[in-house]
């Protein structure tokens, strides 16, 4: 849920704090239940709106989603509106201010963030070196992979996004599994410390072939590399860079098709004799009263028009076993 | 440098190559390395240097594919053991691709110290998938069925687990998890049957062809690989003798640990039941879920998921509903030659996802 709440999230063009008040005195929210907005500035008066409990990465296992639970004060919450518009609210008792995580780069998305983990081979404990941080929304699903015994290194150049994503960490409770450096991984490569530890690293830059060098020195035998780049020239290049030192190098595309489904009948076509094309004259008019045709004859289903074509190439390798 | 050769010439009458089948065979018993067979096939072949570069390239590899082919062993992950099945075996996964696979473990935020609810008819490869990411400490993965035997979930065993995770992964009839209270609303057949519980129905291997790595290698030797070097994917398939006793995953979940779901609700459902009716199974498993709680449901077929999703907005027992297709495409990435596959899967299926709501007022 973090996941996909976080990509929702960072969808949104709203980024100034909002006031969202519920009555006027301290109210317990049921962890999924329907609530009425009574007065909101910002969002749409009187809508309705659902609160959903965003499960925390503990790494004692102590907080859980549970039937009884209540949403309390200081707890982070979706509000869910509809598909498509949700947002993160941290619940405070004074002001009930909102608080969004804002869209501060390009991110990936469901469909490479899930496949990407999956190929990486990444599961609780590894070790994962990543650059560059963005807006962290892959960096929040890797912590969440490796807990509760792993870590995340993640690196960027610009100070200011460094430090928004480490705000952003300890909101969603993952800071004690990522760790935020500023540097220039192009330039410089990763730290020496970490010299032949990774399990695998992630690299999104605008030149990944320069930080190969360097990965491949993180990187445990047989540690999974990943390169993700929107252009392919830059996979080509990457491509060739890895080919000294890497085996298995593959590159992929993933994409993800939506359906919408609608009630109804397919209308069969009349003719002037009021003869149907379609199906013979005695069942030309069904009643829909039957109960047993609910079941799939009157719904529609179609892809969505609206589809992402393109986010990138993802390019995985392994590093080379010395014989 | 632009290419000047081209295959104008070239005529596929199949003798081009001088070196019959019994040469090389004559050669290889006389144990002539597989390098040394090769170029004994390009400096035979009347056609190798008129091809163009690109082309002797892909000649090359063909033939070292075929007379010096190189393996290398590697651990078993989700993904190895996913691609393997889809490729050789796709119908006994419901044709569940890797990257399916993925996208389940994400929508229904599969993550440690999590309580995860599934339904495996697909062989056991999701069970593994969402044991390898729960990892060891706590929570469970917890298989549930309708009915008293247990679906079979032998490629766990692919997965060669260590006894911390064996111990994660549980089984619990759908009876022994319904809720009390709203005991009597359930399916007659799968709650409330007398039937008997049949002590050790405990799923066995009866076919050992994907069965097992080469675990005569502990764990941790495992990461020194052979000194062979790679040219072709890590292989599964061969059955080897284990040595020493294998923990047994699946085992019957504990009294204490269905009490603690019964009272706080599983973290997260996810159903791979590439024949059956999606609808009837979510109606009965939602319950289950904690509120707030991600689901997500695998089906082969599109229209049971778009029924599916109708019914639970109708019933509004959950939000978020999406019906996804995944779209996966390799590329061969070579200079000059950068294209996608030619082979391409069309097919992995289709997942329902949402978040369990309160529908009580």
């Amino acid at each position: 849920m973090v996941l996909q709440a976080l990509v929702s999230v960072t969808l949104m063009p709203f980024e100034e704090e909002i006031n969202f008040t519920i009555g006027y005195s301290p109210v317990m929210f049921k962890s999924g239940q329907e609530s009425r907005a009574l007065e909101t500035y910002g969002l749409v008066n009187s809508c309705m709106v659902w609160l959903l409990r965003l499960s925390y990465c503990s790494s004692d296992g102590t907080k859980k989603l549970s039937f009884g639970g209540s949403i309390k004060d200081g707890d982070l919450v979706i509000v869910y509106e509809k598909r498509d518009v949700m947002k993160a609210v941290k619940l405070q008792l004074l002001n009930y201010g909102l608080w969004f995580l804002s869209h501060r780069t390009q991110i990936l998305y469901i469909a490479d963030i899930s496949f990407l983990i999956t190929y990486l081979e990444i599961v609780p404990g590894s070790l994962v070196l990543e650059s560059g941080t963005g807006s962290g929304s892959l960096t929040t699903s890797l912590a969440r992979a490796v807990a509760p015994t792993g870590h995340v290194y993640t690196f960027d150049f610009h100070q200011q996004r460094a430090a928004s994503a480490r705000e952003d960490f300890q909101s969603t409770g993952v800071d004690s599994l990522v760790t935020v450096g500023v540097r220039d991984i192009q330039g410089e490569g990763f730290p020496d410390e970490y010299s032949g530890l990774a399990d695998s690293v992630f690299l999104d830059l605008p030149q990944p072939w320069l930080a190969i060098p360097s990965a491949g020195k993180m990187l445990k035998q047989d540690g999974t590399l990943c390169s993700f780049s929107p252009c392919i020239e830059q996979v080509q290049r990457t491509c060739e860079s890895l080919k000294s030192n890497f085996r298995d190098i593959r590159t992929f595309e993933v994409l993800l098709r939506t359906f919408e489904a609608h009630e109804g009948k397919i209308d069969s076509c009349q003719g002037e004799e009021g003869l149907s094309v379609r199906s013979p004259p005695c069942k030309r008019r069904h009643r829909s009263s039957e109960g047993s045709t609910m079941q799939d004859s009157s719904i529609k289903v179609r892809p969505c028009a609206d589809a992402r074509g393109h986010t990138g190439y993802l390019t995985f390798s392994r590093l080379q076993c010395l014989s | 440098m632009d290419e000047c050769r081209d295959n104008r010439a070239l005529v596929d009458n199949n003798e081009a190559q001088t070196l019959t089948s019994e040469d090389i065979d004559e050669m290889r018993r006389q144990g002539v390395k597989g390098d040394e067979i090769i170029e004994a096939l390009i400096s035979n072949s009347a056609t190798y240097e008129k091809k163009t570069a690109f082309s002797q390239e892909k000649y090359r590899i063909k033939k070292q594919k075929k007379y010096a082919p190189r393996v290398l062993l590697r651990r078993p992950s989700a993904r190895s053991i996913c691609e393997a099945y889809f490729k050789k075996y796709p119908h006994r996964i419901g044709f569940l691709r890797v990257d399916a696979l993925s996208l389940l473990l994400s929508l229904a935020n599969v993550t440690a110290n999590s309580d995860i609810l599934l339904v495996d008819m697909v062989g056991g490869l999701l069970t593994g998938a969402v044991a390898e990411r729960l990892g060891a400490g706590t929570g469970y993965v917890c298989n549930t069925y309708l009915g008293s035997s247990p679906y079979p979930v032998d490629m766990v065993r692919t997965f060669n687990f260590d006894n911390e995770i064996c111990k994660r992964i549980v089984r619990a009839p759908l009876r022994d998890l319904c809720l009390d209270q709203t005991g009597t609303s359930e399916k007659p057949d799968a709650c409330n049957a007398e039937l008997n519980v049949g002590t050790s129905e405990k799923p066995d291997a009866s076919n050992a062809e994907l069965n097992g790595q080469t675990s005569s290698i502990s764990m941790e030797e495992m990461s020194l690989p052979s000194n062979h070097e790679a040219a072709d994917s890590e292989t599964t398939v061969s059955p080897q003798s284990k040595m020493g006793k294998t923990p047994k995953a699946g085992e019957k979940a504990s009294e204490e640990a269905i009490k603690s779901w019964k009272e706080n609700g599983f973290s997260s459902l996810i159903i791979a039941a590439p024949d059956a009716d999606a609808w009837s199974l979510a109606k009965d498993l939602l319950p289950l879920l904690s509120y707030s709680a991600p689901f997500a449901i695998y089906h082969q077929y599109l229209q049971p998921l778009a029924t599916c999703m109708h019914n639970l907005q109708q019933g509004k027992m959950a939000i978020g509903l999406q019906i996804s297709e995944p779209w996966l495409r390799e590329y061969q990435v070579l200079p000059s030659r950068t294209h996608p596959l030619m082979q391409m899967s069309a097919f992995g299926g289709y997942i329902l996802s949402g978040t369990k709501i309160c529908s009580c007022s």
